[in-house]
This record gives structure tokens, sequence and C-alpha cells, in this order.
């Protein structure tokens, strides 16, 4: 039984991840961005919100937590758009291939947050570790009173609340995307960017604030990761790479439906974790095991190439260059 | 200037973007001297704002740190080779328009295939047979990895970019379940260096050179590739289909045929070069093997547009920068990754050189002008 | 509410490069009135209408809207004066419901409530008396019910002046008549209608008013009560204009190529060729006549092995006059090739279909012939030379035989692909819209070409839309008119009444 509450949790805490890159990279392939820039987005995002409560905590003298947490969002919002801006200004203004640049964006990401997160103390004249204990904290705490309600409590309530803001957050895109007109214009730029300015739609406007926002939501899941599964520190081993690429799998698997990335995303952390609670593994089949969010993905890619469902197909314009040609 | 209509000449845009096709070589490539010189600037401000150093003492050392030792300019060499081969992997595949996203994994499992080689078999054939059959079934593996996506999207169109970054993973969890497996010492989570005494499989110096034999494989790929793509039959029909799928079919070509072998090849070479950087470089395998080559060699492949010449220069470049870059880490105490920062620069200014080169941007007023 | 006119060109001019698509028209349409515009391919009706709809900039000219005078710069304009337009390609979004493509991009609530919006669409439906269902699937639609969508959505905007392009080409009788209902009903609310058309029947069945194009120029206008079919084609087709293109009497026929029953669909379903049957002489042209879309596309790609023709279908060619004449149908391309079928084709798509345009005129020649010998290598003497013949003999300019082809102009394009194809030494050479957007000159090197092929007895297949060209270069003429053959007839007799009158034929009620 605990065992089985520790891999809920656990699952949960990995999907939560996931699932903000999920989201914000569909909201930009809605719009016909194919963003494969999102790992270093989420780079971007989380050394940005990492960088910014560790010069205020290491400034203040007793840090508030409410402003630990704003200061996080903020600097980690602001940095993911900014690399949502480059990729958008270099693949919608300046034409450049969209796949080239976004894997670009993911070198650059990868790089500047592992180059500061490396060596961030060092500059700042310090030694050992960044760690931003208070903020961490602020960002873990759970619902009072509610965490502790046995198993319920362990299992609904014992998250940080970028967890729940996940939730919301995919929640209101789905609404976004599928009920208001905003959405519907936007779904039209990423089907058929001709039609849409055809109807009086602003294609380059949309394009560019669902790129920039979509990437500022992925870089939440970046911060998540350093703020809750890591505790406010810093590691260069390359585990945001791969969930950003997981979040990626996650857009295909979830056919492009933020609702779909929810209980995808856990179960990408049930699947991803259940090793951990199987019982005759040996190390190295673990391994195996590990792949299985990754087969999954590919199964449900062939399977919705082999039932052309219309519904279920990338956006007929993702990473289709669009430019209303001089006759 | 007067056109004399004035209602036209209020309404015409700002700016307005005219595509030109007749953009003289010199012109694109001054243009991306250009982009690389902005790309440095930023850089150095960059350098300065972090270290407050001198950034010419910086590029300096990086200099150093590719070039210093006759030991480094090998390394440096050694670097580009495996880049340089997985970009001339990349090149048909992408000539092609078929958007193999997938190298990252290829190289891998070619590279737990040569290890299980070294490994495996290091007793039981003779050398030259060993280092044959390394060879093959590295080849093997990475055709297989590229194979399986090309399969779909010849017979169900399934999106190739997709499936072939899912393969990716699938291929690091096969590395990390080889990992342990051949784990060595037993705890160390590496595989450690593979049969360090007996040194079988490993690539024999050339000239008394360690890595002289990476260099001569894969410039003679290099060359090979070029012929491949620019004198055989196949790479003839390589363009046809990079141009237009509909010219190929009216000139009698099966698609999806060529689209499966050409592939066959890209994966093969993948392969390859996880061959070269597991026997003829590290003589370990970890899910660091490929090191986003695969990735990075998209982009080499990319802004060379498939000449695997000019790759050399590219791919020159961005070791350059990551040997340089580990130098000044290590000089002053920070960490490598810098050099995937610079990497990263100085590729999205040349990405965003190339609308320069193709496009001219014509200002209101001049248009009325020359019409 | 004033008399002025819903619409009021003046003197509208607009150039394409050295084409000149409209030569100062004039163009009046009133208010409750349907307007007819009239003309052949390439007389400058769509220019017009797209110049209307915002697509296009006049370089010269006023346009007054309701006895105002506007600047329409984008579609965005032309929505925000009333005027609408449908095009041959619709602009619609597959995966959306038909609701939704008809709210797309209008201003209103951030909530969309489908409820509401789909009771006004049906409100609106009722009112004119079109079937459709709001909340159905484009890409389950036909083209019918995609065509009501666009109309609809036009009306939803509150679009007063409507302009149709070709609206009758895709529809059976029976939509057409439920269309022209429709557009009837809002003729009598007052709004005015312009319909792009060539089809005679029906101009004479729905419009007030006619107006004519002819290369550009406006010829005039008429009230339909007084026109006639013979009257109206004698205003687009005009007097014959003599071309003085040389054309030799065929000489020793013989039968190459029959076609027999052949039927063709295209992907969303529809039959493009129905049971097209004729038989290709060597030593003569063969025009192909035809308004854009009756098939001559399929025909030629059928011939050519790129297309599925139904079963019953059969195309036999005679290889050797001694052998008995082969099947084709159900070959590809590579196999009819592999045959020994001697056949070149020139697709009206000459970049994106004939050449390979990041190639040089070298790359291009090897397109047929790379495949020959068992070298794995390609073989570049022979294209090397065929190459700079081809420079040579036609005149192609262009800074190398290596420079791209996509870098040389239309006419340069042209005389590479047309050089090559006859290279092949044909029995069967197939053209379509060989002289499309070419100058004078280069159209005569064309024809000319052409004609040295029918004297070395080739057949050749001519698809053209000048009629003039077809009636002087070719020896018959086959029509083409919605996917049937609606005759063949001498070139030498006929006259361009006759072949217009063929390509507008509709047959009523089936068969």
């Amino acid at each position: 039984m605990d065992s089985m509450i520790s891999l809920i949790q656990a699952a949960i805490v990995f999907g939560t991840v996931i699932m903000l890159g999920a989201t914000g990279e569909i909201i930009a392939e809605k719009a016909g961005s194919l963003n494969l820039g999102v790992p270093g987005i989420m780079y971007l995002g989380g050394i940005a919100g990492l960088v910014g409560v560790f010069f205020y905590e290491s400034a203040a003298e007793s840090p508030s937590k409410i402003v630990c947490i704003l200061i996080a969002l903020a600097c980690s919002m602001t940095a993911a758009a900014l690399g949502g801006f480059i990729y958008s200004l270099l693949t919608i203004t300046l034409r450049a291939n969209p796949q080239v640049t976004g894997l670009t964006l993911t070198i650059f990401g990868s790089g500047v947050a592992n180059f500061f997160g490396g060596s961030l103390n060092k500059l700042a004249g310090g030694v050992g570790q960044i760690s931003v204990a208070t903020t961490s904290s602020a960002f873990r705490t759970m619902i009072p009173g509610l965490h502790d309600m046995g198993v319920v409590g362990q299992i609904f309530f014992s998250y940080g609340f970028l967890a729940y803001a996940a939730v919301i957050i995919a929640v209101l895109a789905q609404l976004y995307l599928s009920k208001t007109r905003q959405g519907l214009n936007l779904r039209a730029v990423g089907e058929n960017p001709g039609t849409a300015d055809a109807t009086g739609i602003n294609v380059i406007k949309y394009k560019y604030l669902a790129t920039c926002i979509g990437a500022a939501i992925s870089g939440l899941g970046g911060l998540y990761y350093v703020m809750d599964y890591t505790k406010g520190t810093w590691a260069n081993d390359g585990t945001i790479e791969g969930l950003g690429w997981l979040a990626v799998a996650l857009v295909i698997f979830a056919t492009w439906r933020p609702k779909n990335a929810i209980w995808g995303s856990y179960l990408f952390g049930l699947l991803y974790w259940a090793y951990f609670y199987m019982s005759g593994l040996t190390r190295s089949s673990q391994e195996l095991f590990k792949m299985l969010p990754y087969v999954v993905t590919i199964a449900v890619l062939i399977a919705i190439s082999l039932r052309k469902k219309r519904e279920d197909q990338p956006p007929a314009g993702l990473a289709v260059s669009y430019f209303r040609e001089e006759r | 200037m007067a056109n004399g209509n004035a209602v036209n000449e209020k309404k015409e845009p700002f700016v307005r973007i005219i595509k030109c096709d007749n953009t003289p070589r010199w012109y694109a490539w001054s243009m991306r001297a250009v982009a690389i010189v902005f790309a440095l600037l930023i850089c150095a401000v960059v350098i300065v704002a972090i270290t407050g150093l001198n950034p010419l003492e910086v590029y300096k050392a990086m200099f150093e740190g590719a070039f210093g030792t006759e030991r480094r300019i090998w390394i440096t060499l050694r670097d580009m080779m495996i880049l340089l081969c997985v970009g001339i992997a990349l090149a048909p595949a992408f000539k092609m328009k078929f958007w193999n996203i997938g190298a990252e994994g290829q190289i891998l499992v070619g590279g737990c295939a040569t290890a299980a080689c070294m490994i495996y078999l290091d007793n039981v054939l003779p050398l030259p047979a060993l280092f044959l059959v390394m060879a093959l079934t590295s080849m093997a593996a990475g055709a297989v990895w590229g194979l399986i996506p090309a399969i779909f999207k010849a017979k169900l169109n399934t999106n190739e970019t997709l499936f072939t970054l899912m393969m990716n993973y699938v291929a690091i969890q096969i590395t990390s379940y080889c990992v342990a497996l051949w784990e060595n010492p037993y705890g160390s989570n590496t595989v450690g260096i593979i049969n360090s005494q007996t040194k079988a499989g490993w690539f024999p110096t050339v000239f008394g050179q360690q890595y002289a034999l990476n260099v001569m494989i894969v410039l003679t790929l290099a060359l090979v590739m070029y012929i491949y793509l620019k004198h055989s039959k196949h790479g003839y029909e390589i363009t046809v289909i990079g141009d237009s799928e509909n010219t190929a079919r009216y000139a009698g070509i099966d698609v999806a045929k060529v689209i499966v072998r050409t592939m066959l090849v890209s994966g093969a070479i993948a392969g390859l070069s996880g061959f070269i950087a597991v026997a003829g470089a590290s003589h370990t395998i970890s899910v660091n093997t490929a090191g986003g080559r695969g990735f990075t060699a998209i982009i080499v492949a990319w802004l060379a547009k498939f000449n695997t010449f000019t790759m050399i220069a590219i791919s020159f470049l961005l070791v350059f920068l990551q040997q340089g870059a580990c130098e000044i880490a290590s000089r002053f105490n920070l960490n490598d990754y810098a050099s995937q920062m610079i990497t990263g620069i100085i590729l999205f200014f040349i990405l965003g050189s190339e609308f320069f080169i193709n496009y001219r941007l014509v200002f209101r007023g001049k248009m009325s002008k020359e019409a | 509410m004033t008399s002025a006119n819903a619409i009021e060109l003046r003197e509208i001019s607009k150039h394409f490069g050295e084409v000149i698509a409209n030569d100062k028209v004039s163009l009046e349409v009133k208010k409750g009135e349907i307007l007819s515009l009239l003309g052949e391919n390439g007389s400058g009706k769509t220019t017009l209408m797209n110049i209307l709809s915002g697509i296009y900039y006049p370089d010269q000219g006023q346009i007054l809207v309701n006895g105002k005078e506007v600047n329409i710069r984008n579609p965005k304009d032309a929505f925000d004066l009333g005027i609408g337009m449908i095009h041959q390609h619709f602009k619609l979004v597959d995966v959306f419901t038909a609701a939704e493509n008809i709210i797309l991009g209008l201003p209103g609530k951030m909530k969309l409530s489908m409820k509401r919006i789909t009771e006004e669409i049906n409100q609106l439906t009722l009112k004119y008396g079109f079937q459709l269902d709001p909340n159905k699937k484009i890409y389950d639609m036909s083209v019918s019910e995609k065509q009501t969508v666009e109309i609809v959505k036009m009306l939803y905007r509150g679009t007063n002046i409507l302009i149709l392009d070709e609206p009758t080409a895709v529809l059976t009788p029976q939509e057409t008549t439920q269309l022209f209902d429709v557009l009837r009903n809002m003729r009598d609310d007052g709004k005015a209608v312009i319909i792009i058309t060539h089809k005679l029947n029906e101009v004479l069945e729905i419009s007030d008013r006619v107006s004519v194009l002819r290369k550009g120029v406006y010829i005039g206008t008429v009230d339909t009560k007084d026109a006639t079919e013979l009257s109206l084609t004698e205003m687009m087709v005009g007097k014959k204009v003599s071309l003085n293109i040389e054309r030799a009497e065929p000489r020793d026929t013989k039968e190459l190529l029959f076609v027999k029953d052949l039927t063709c669909m295209n992907k969303d379903g529809i039959k493009v060729l129905d049971h097209v049957s004729f038989t290709a002489f060597g030593g003569e042209i063969l025009g192909i006549a035809g308004i854009a879309g009756s098939g001559q596309k399929e025909l030629l790609e059928s011939i050519a092995g790129l297309q599925n023709p139904l079963s019953g279908s059969s195309i036999r060619y005679l290889q050797k006059d001694e052998d008995a004449p082969q099947e084709l149908v159900g070959k590809s391309a590579q196999q009819i090739k592999d045959m020994g079928v001697s056949l070149a084709f020139v697709p009206e798509d000459r970049l994106g279909m004939g050449l390979v345009g990041s190639l040089g005129m070298v790359g291009n020649m090897m397109l047929r012939s790379y495949k020959r010998g068992n070298s794995i290598f390609t073989e570049r003497k022979a294209p090397r030379e065929l190459a700079e013949e081809i420079r040579e003999r036609l005149g192609v300019v262009t800074p190398s035989i290596s420079t791209p082809v996509r870098k040389l102009s239309g006419g340069n394009v042209q005389k590479v692909l047309v050089g090559r194809e006859i290279s092949l030494k044909p029995r069967v050479l197939m053209t379509a819209y060989a002289v499309r957007g070419l100058d004078i000159h280069t159209s005569y090197t064309i024809y000319n070409l052409l004609s040295e092929e029918k004297k070395k007895g080739v057949a050749v297949i001519y698809v053209g839309e000048d009629l003039d060209v077809l009636l002087e270069l070719c020896d018959r003429i086959l029509v083409l008119c919605g996917g049937k053959v609606s005759g063949i007839v001498d070139a030498r007799t006929t006259t361009k009444e006759e072949v217009g009158l063929l390509m507008t034929k509709n047959e009523k009620g089936g068969e």
C-alpha cells in the first residue's frame, strides 16, 4: 500500500513537469509552430527562476516566501518566453527552418542553464552548490490540514501549488483552444494559415503570441523540476533535456489536446517509475522499463497515421512556413 | 520617385520582402561571415558581463584550448571527425527532405553493437575479423534504427520527425540497459574502458597517431558520400525527390523504395559513427556517447546544404568552439557548458543570416522608384 | 437607399510583368441584380474580381462602392465594404465544422456560444433556402456543401456584394439548380451578385445582365433577355484572328494510340474523366480544347501512367507497325518506359512535375535518361552535349547549363522542357498548355517544334486554351466538357463558335 502511494506520488510529481512542458508546446503547435526547443525552454525556465531567487535570497535578510515565489515565476516565465521569442523571430519573421531552429534553441538553452547552474556560485563569489532553501520550501508547501488526511491526503494533497496550477493551466488551455473565439482563430492559423489570413486573422501575431506564451508555460515545467523535484538545487545531469523530449512525446500522445496531456502525463509518470516498484527486476531490466513512455508514444503515432482520423492528426500547417506570397 | 499616384503611395507597406534567387556566392558567404562576427561580438559581451575578462584573452585561450598542443589538435580532430561522420550520415536523408532527427539513437545503437562485439567476441575472433564484425554490426544496428521510421513513412506517411525523435529515447534506454549489464567495476554505473588490457577492437595507431585512422575513415566517407550524392544514380533520385515528389513520379522513380533505401544508408553511417566513437575514441559506451551530436549534425548538414566538404568547415567551427570553451572553463574555473551557449548564439546568427541572403528588404519609397 | 450602383469600376488596369491581365476595364453592378461576367480562360475575369476582393491591388483605375470611391488593400477592407468572393479553391479549414468556419476571424465575445451561432446560421439558411448542417465537419462534406458554407460565411459577415468564381464547375445539375434558387433569393433581398462563368446556358438562365471580357479588354454588356447563346459566343471569342502558324497537310497518318472508355476519379472521388474514347494518329496534331479543369490533366497523366484509371478503361499503344497494340492501363510510368513506349510528356506544372528546379539544364536532361547503363554512376557526357545542343538550337538564355533552371525565365524553362522531351524521339508527344505565359516569339518557337514533330510522323497531342491557336495549329480538335468528349472536329473547317459551344455544352438530365 505504501509503495503504491509513493508510486502515485512519484508519478504525479514527474507528470507535473512534463504536463507543463507539453501544455505550452501544444499551444505553440496548434498555431503551427513545431518548436523542438522545448527542452531548451524548460532549461531556461528552470535556471532563470533559480538564479532570480538565488540573488534575492542571498541579498535579503529574511526572504519572504511570497516574494520568492513571485520572483521565481516572473524570472522563469520571462526567460522561457524570450526563448520562444528567439524561435519566433527566426522562424516566423526570418523564415529559418523550424526544426533546425528548435534544435538550436535546445542546445542554447541547455548550454545557458548548465553553465549558470554549474558556475553561479563561483561567479557570485561563493563556494559549493547553489541552494535556495526558502523558495524551494515555499514551492513545496502543501495545503495545511489536507495533506495529513490519510491516504486521500497523501495521494491528492501532498504536492506544492504548481502541481495544481499545472492542471488548472492545462484545463484553461483546453477551454481556450476549444471554447473561445481566439482559440478557434489560433487553431485555424495552425491548420490553414492561408484561410486564416483571408478571413482577416493576423497570422503573424497569433503565431508569435502562441509560441511565446506556450514557451512561458513550458518554462514553468523547468521551474517546477528545479524547485520541487530537485528541491532548489541544480545538477548538470541532463535530466531536464530528457524530460523536455518526453514533453514533446506527450504532445503526440495527447493528440494535441491539453486535457489528454493531464492524464497522459501521470500515465507517463507511472510508466516511468513502475520499474521502481516492480519486484524481480534487475538494474538493467529496469532501464528497459523506462523506455515505455516512448514506445507507447510511437505506438500512438503509428495508430493515428493508421486510423487517419482527422481530428487526431498533427495540425496541417505544422512546421510549414507561411508567407502571403507576392503573386 | 514621383509616380503621381498619391493614393497608391500612401498605401504602400512600409517594408516589402522580395525573394531573390540570384544571390552571388561571394555575397552569401560574406553575409554568413558577418553573422559569425556579430555572434562573436555578442558572445564577447556575454563573456565580459559574466567573467569580467578581456574577451580577446578569452578567445586566445579558446584557440589554445583547441590547438595549443599536438595532443589537443588531435583531440579536436577526433571530435570533429565524429561530428562530421554523423553529418555525412544525415546528408542523404535531409537532401531527400526526410527529417531524420534520430541520428542520436542511430549512433547509440551502433555504439552498443560495437561495444557488445568488443565484450563478447574479443577472445573468439582474430583481430581483423573482430574489426570487420564490429563495423558491420554497428552499421546494421544503425540501419535498423533508420529503417523503422522510414518504412512507416513510406507506407503510412507517419510523421518522421516525431517518430525518429522518439526512437532516440528508446535507443538511450537500450544503452542504459547495456551499461547496467556490462557494468565494470560493479557498482560504478559505467562500463569502464573496454578491453583496457588487450585493446582488442581498439582502433590501431596509424603513422604513430592514435586518431589517424578516424580521420582517414571519415574523410574517405566524406568523399564517397560527395560522389554518391553528386554522381550516382541513387544520389540523383534523392535530389529529384527532395525537389519535388511529383517530378520523381513523372520520371518513374519509386518514391517509397528510395525513402527506405536512403534511410538504410543514413542509419548505417550514423551507426558507423557510433562504431568510431566507441572503438576509435572513448573505448567505452554510455548514454553520453552520442553527446547531442545527432542533433548538432543536423545543423551541420543543413547549413552546409548537404555538401560534405562544406560540412568539414562547419563541424570544424563547432568543435573548435567546444574545445575552446572547455579550455576557458577549466582556466577560469567555470564549466564547459559555455561552449553550448556560444554554439547556440552563433547558430542563431547563421540561421538568421540566411534570410538576408535569400531575401531583400525594400523600404517604402524605393519601390515606386523601381517600378 | 440610394440608387447608386453597388459597384462601379472605372478604367481598371492590372499588369503581371509583361502580361496585361486587365486593360482599362470599366464595369457597373447594380443592387438587386445578378451579373454574369463572361469570358474565355485568361480573359481577365478572375483578376478583375480579385482586385475587387482585395487580393490584388490595381495598377490604375478607380473603384466605387455605393457611389463612393474606395481603396481596397486587402481582403479585410473588402469585407468591411460588404464585398465577399468565393474562390474556386475554397478557403475553409478542413477539420472545423461549418459553423466554426463561418465565424472564423470575426470579432465578438471571447466565449464561443456555438448554440447561439448555430441558431443564427439556421435562420440565415432558412431565409435563403440553403441546406446546411452547421455542425458538420468540412472534410465530411461534398463540394456543393462546402460551397454552401462559403456562401453562408459571406452572408453571415453581412456581405452585400457576392462574387462567385465558376461556382457551377464542380456541381451536379441538381445542385446547380439549388444554387441558382439561393442566388435569386439573394437578389430579391437587394444584394448584388456577380458570377464568373463561361457556361452560356447558365448565363442565360440566371443572370439579369451579362458583361463580356476578352483578352483583358472589356467588350460590352447586354441585357440577358436580348442575348442568345450565339450572340454571347461571338462577343466572347471575337472575330477570328489570323496567326499564320505554319501547318502542313498530314501525310502517312497511322493510328498510334487508342483510348477507349477511359474513366478516372480524382482524390475526392469525383469523376474527372468519363468514358473518354479517341484515337491519335501519327503525323497529325490532335488539339484538346475545353474549359480549365475539364479533365485535360487527368487524360494526359493517364496516358503517361501517372493516374489510376478505373477498370474498363483502355489505352493501347502501337509500338511497332507489325505488332499488336499494347495495353498501358494498370502500368506505372516506369513500366511503360520499360516496355519501350516512346512517349514524351510536357506537363502543365513545368517546375513541379516536368523539371527539377534545383538542378541545371544538364541535370534536367538526365531526368529521362539517368537509368541507362549498368553503372551505378550517372553518365554526364551525353546529357551535357544534349543540354548544349538544346541551348544552342532553341536559344535558351541561361548563364550556364548548370544554372538551376528555377532561376530561368518562364519561356526558357519551357524551352528546356520541350527540348528534352523532343530529344527522346517520341512516337507520341503530349503537351499541356505548352505556351501559357510565354511571349509571342517563344510561342512560335514551340508551335514550329510541334509541327516539325508532326512531319516526322509523331502523334502530337496539344492541350491548349487559346482557340485561335488550336484552330490554326491542330489538324483535329477534341473538345472535353466536364470529363466527357463533347465532340471531335476538323480544325480546318470548324469555327471558334462551334468549338466554344462544344466547350460549354451542358447536358441536362444525364447522358
